[in-house]
């Protein structure tokens, strides 16, 4: 019965080893997370405590409401216009580009930026869009405009742009790979049943690239929801966003706790959102 | 007849709509293609431009950059450690994410869907929550933070991806080739030596690629889990705060550099694959 | 020792037979009892018996969802029965893993693997026997000379055609010359000409080697051309079992008569019964039966007739028994044959096969619209009883 007890010592490993790192590592974290968010700040440090002191002063400061919906709104212009970007560029290569090289060649353009820094993505629009920066001096060289533009850098614009700029791949990745599982004969299908290409586009096509949109948009929502290099490199008072209170609130405000409750709430509406949008995948599924 | 009359003109008009899509899809994507590569082209222009502040027009052709980046010894210090972090979180996620993929391809277990959605979360999870609760418990267990603490959150925050793209591989193994081997007398563990290794080893330098790609070049989770050393973009970070230089900029063009050389890599990695199947 | 007796007997296939093969058929080589597969509420395989004699080819039969490749798989290892048990010459090898099972399976995608050479696969079973080095290259080579794709060694199975690869699946799963070879639909990934070659060729090929065959199939003809038995399942169950011959020209249900080969169902009504003789009524004619099922319970039936079994005989005046009358609806051009459909008094359809032995331009057949009487025989026709 040797072998029996080796394969279940494998079985044993290949179960056993992630979900004690799954424990470890994810949900002792997390429960610690949620333990912290009900401690007290007192001078100096915080001390263990169980009320709600936190959560109520995250909903009732108006401070921190606006702090959250503003996240909200730029994580929602963000997957917004990569979704405007990536999905044109992914139907086009998916079923206008005759080539199946270049198909792959400009996917990879797309995809490719994933690998090249993402603090340097970020910085490098700093240095365009700065008062003293590229873009700025540029146009008052060409005299276009005679003082630097202050809107480009530390604003909510500078802010959308760069963060569409970092998340984009992860919108062109999961819709290039929902086109490209439509069969094309749908597409003929469709223009014999007397369709146009229009409404062929979107009475097929876009229904059955949901999930791809679905999955694209959580993704980058999620994404630029928690981001806090680009706000402190291109937002300026009114681009702070939720990540950035809490950095603060575990650096210079050393309030643990409340920082501790902006980050539960944080995993939880991360969560919310993934929840949702596995329910309009599954909602929606076709099988193709 | 009428139809017939009616044919080559519409499918004329047809060919022209079709050109003139056609035409704004390429500048569309010639545009994106500006977007994602401009910036990138900036960087490293910038880096040889002999002016302290990033101006336009360019003031001149010089090296210096690259000359004050090699006696910086702060910099390279810190190019080591993330070296190190990035090696050491990229085996550790590997050695967790390959059973982890293994287990949700072949296994039914009570619990797997928890267990999949608590591993795929970290993808769509902000670094700085995985940070943050992992900061919380080294510190209430009273552990000291270091550059390996910095490696368990580096490794925790990277599973999700390493684990997708294997399993995506395992996916496309016909679950014959498994049965046919214990079929030919293998037990589990040369089952997975012989057969199901070679067929997942694509996907697992690709997946180890991108993790050490991802893990070198991390900050959320690394701003609050390491302690008195810097990995390199948390020193490029700190740097940052001081304000911009095109020292900055020419580290960038190195890692640009470093990156495309990990990419062609990645690529030829594909190829080969592609051309067994 | 009957078996021998049975080979004195005058008509036994003596000859194909091996005296190896006729010594060792003594113990069924696989014998099931009460086996069962339960998913949940879902039945798989419920409660079957069933025993195979060495050197058999035994073929399971049936639609998809009959539960004959779930049988196949417990006896290789791949699905734990949920009751019954498993024998493999004698020994219980229910709770055996594939590794520990001297069967080897033969996989529907072949399942060879693509990152080895054809000898590494083929080896490969050999390998985990402990077999390596010289002696491993001998059986090796040996197995391929058998498949005769000696010159293949070296190469990867996607450089090989579909009938290659099976051929090298065969070869990997008989190197380790196991007591019995299962095949998953072996060759439903083949052509259709391929296929018709590969039957007779894997037909063969288990004679030479003696070695037992179990394989599964949901395709009638393929059953009836390489098997010694086939066993007909549904719905989990085994409907019937028996040699080619047995299931043809006297299946046991009309599920039997339906899935193998063609067959015309009338409803009929018992007029009297003797014995095996029972005369019925079919659309207002008298039809007798020589080979009716003894205990008939209710009197309303069903006959079955094959189409190459019933005759037109004449225009509508032919006198006679065993007769049915109808109007020519259509002739339907089969090539080697012509079909005519007939439609008879009470409504039904019947069809009837001749042979077109010298083309359809000098066969005199009758036309749609004409009167015809077909001829049924006594011994050809079946009798079922109507919810069977």
């Amino acid at each position: 019965m040797r072998h029996r007890l080796f394969d279940k010592t494998s079985r044993t490993l290949i179960m056993g080893i992630p979900i004690l790192w799954i424990v470890l590592f994810m949900l002792l974290p997390y429960g610690v997370l949620l333990t912290y968010s009900f401690w007290l700040k007192k001078y100096p440090l915080f001390v263990p405590a169980f009320q709600f002191g936190n959560y109520v002063t995250l909903f009732t400061d108006p401070q921190y409401m606006q702090v959250l919906l503003r996240t909200l709104k730029i994580a929602a212009l963000v997957s917004g216009a990569s979704l405007l970007l990536a999905y044109p560029f992914a139907y086009f290569i998916v079923f206008r580009l005759q080539s199946a090289r270049w198909r792959t060649v400009l996917f990879m353009a797309v995809i490719a930026p994933l690998w090249v820094s993402y603090l340097l993505r970020a910085y490098v629009w700093k240095t365009i869009l700065g008062t003293e920066g590229i873009l700025n001096t540029a146009l008052i060289g060409l005299g276009i405009v005679d003082a630097p533009v202050d809107a480009f850098l530390y604003s909510q614009f500078a802010m959308v742009i760069t963060l569409t700029y970092i998340f984009i791949p992860f919108m062109v990745m999961p819709i290039y790979a929902a086109l490209e599982k439509i069969p094309r004969n749908l597409d003929e299908a469709s223009a014999d049943l007397g369709m146009s290409a229009i409404q062929t586009f979107f009475r097929v096509t876009v229904p059955l690239s949901m999930p791809g949109i679905v999955a694209g948009f959580t993704m980058t929502f999620c994404l630029s929801f928690g981001d806090f290099i680009a706000p402190f490199l291109v937002g300026g008072p009114d681009g702070l966003m939720v990540a950035n209170v809490i950095t603060s609130q575990f650096g210079s405000a050393l309030n643990w706790p409340l920082g501790s409750a902006l980050a539960v709430v944080m995993l939880i509406l991360v969560l919310a959102i993934i929840s949702v949008s596995d329910w309009i995948e599954q909602s929606g599924q076709v099988e193709l | 007849m009428n139809a017939v009359a009616m044919t080559p003109p519409r499918a004329g008009k047809a060919r022209s709509t079709r050109w003139i899509a056609d035409g704004a899809f390429m500048t569309f994507v010639c545009a994106l293609m500006a977007f994602l590569y401009l910036p990138i082209a900036v960087l490293i222009v910038f880096s040889f431009n002999d002016s302290r502040t990033l101006t336009w027009p360019l003031s001149g052709f010089t090296l210096d950059w690259y000359v004050k980046l090699f006696s910086n010894t702060a910099l390279l210090e810190a190019l080591g450690n993330s070296l190190y972090v990035a090696s050491c979180a990229t085996v550790l996620t590997l050695m967790v994410g390959i059973p982890a993929a293994i287990a949700l391809d072949r296994h039914q277990f009570p619990g797997k869907a928890v267990f999949r959605r608590l591993l795929l979360l970290p993808i769509a999870l902000p670094g700085i929550v995985t940070g943050i609760s992992m900061l919380n418990m080294f510190r209430i267990f009273g552990f000291g933070l270091s550059l390996e603490t910095v490696i368990l959150g580096h490794a925790t925050a990277l599973l999700a991806v390493v684990v997708t793209q294997i399993f995506a591989r395992l996916q496309r193994v016909p679950k014959s080739y498994g049965e046919a081997s214990s079929d030919l007398g293998a037990n589990g563990l040369q089952t997975f030596w012989y057969v199901t290794l070679p067929n997942i080893k694509t996907a697992i330098i690709g997946a180890g690629l991108l993790s050490f790609v991802l893990s070198f070049d991390e900050i959320p989770v690394t701003f609050f889990l390491t302690g008195r050393d810097n990995t390199l973009p948390m020193y490029i970070y700190s740097t940052m705060r001081r304000g911009i230089t095109p020292e900055i900029n020419a580290i960038g063009t190195l890692i640009v550099l470093a990156s495309a050389l990990l990419i062609l890599a990645s690529v030829l990695v594909l190829r080969d694959r592609s051309q067994r199947s | 020792m009957g078996l021998h007796d049975e080979n004195l007997r005058p008509g036994a296939r003596v000859s194909a037979v091996p005296v190896s093969k006729i010594m060792a058929e003594a113990e069924p080589v696989i014998q099931l009892k009460g086996i069962s597969k339960h998913y949940g509420s879902v039945v798989g395989v419920d409660h079957v018996d069933l025993s195979v004699r060495n050197g058999e080819f035994l073929t399971l039969l049936g639609p998809s969802g009959c539960g004959k490749s779930t049988l196949l798989r417990m006896i290789g290892g791949f699905e734990t029965p949920t009751g019954g048990t498993v024998h493999l010459a004698g020994e219980d090898i229910t709770g055996l893993p594939p590794q520990r099972r001297d069967v080897n399976m033969m996989f529907q995608d072949y399942a060879l693997f693509p990152h080895m050479s054809v000898g590494q696969n083929i080896a490969y079973g050999l390998l985990m026997k402990g077999i390596r080095g010289t002696a491993a290259q001998d059986r090796v080579r040996e197995a391929l000379r058998l498949v005769g794709l000696e010159d293949k060694i070296d190469q990867r199975p996607h450089q090989l055609s579909g009938g290659q690869r099976q051929r090298i699946a065969l070869a990997r799963a008989i190197v380790r010359e196991p007591k019995v070879l299962l095949l998953d639909e072996p060759l439903s990934a083949l052509d259709a000409k391929l296929r018709e070659q590969m039957q007779v060729e894997l037909k063969h090929m288990q004679e030479r080697l003696g070695i037992t065959f179990i394989m599964v199939t949901h395709d009638q003809s393929e059953a009836l051309v390489m098997s010694d038995r086939i066993v007909v399942m549904q719905a989990g169950n085994i409907a019937q079992d028996g040699t080619p011959e047995d299931l043809y020209e006297r299946p046991a249900s009309p599920y039997v008569a339906n899935f193998i080969g063609t067959t015309n169902f009338l409803s009929a009504k018992l007029l009297s019964q003797e014995g095996t003789l029972a005369v019925v009524e079919v659309a207002g004619q008298k039809i007798t039966i020589s080979n009716a099922p003894v205990h008939l319970t209710g009197n309303t039936l069903q006959i079955g007739v094959r189409p190459e079994k019933a005759r037109i005989v004449a225009d509508g005046s032919a006198p006679g028994d065993n007769l049915l009358r109808g109007r020519v609806k259509e002739n339907i051009y089969l090539g080697l044959g012509l079909r005519t459909v007939t439609e008879l008094a009470d409504g039904s359809l019947i069809s009837t096969d001749t042979m077109l032995p010298r083309g359809i331009a000098s066969h005199k057949h009758a036309r749609p619209g004409d009167e015809v009487v077909i001829s049924l025989e006594p011994h050809n026709i079946f009798l079922f009883e109507a919810g069977s």
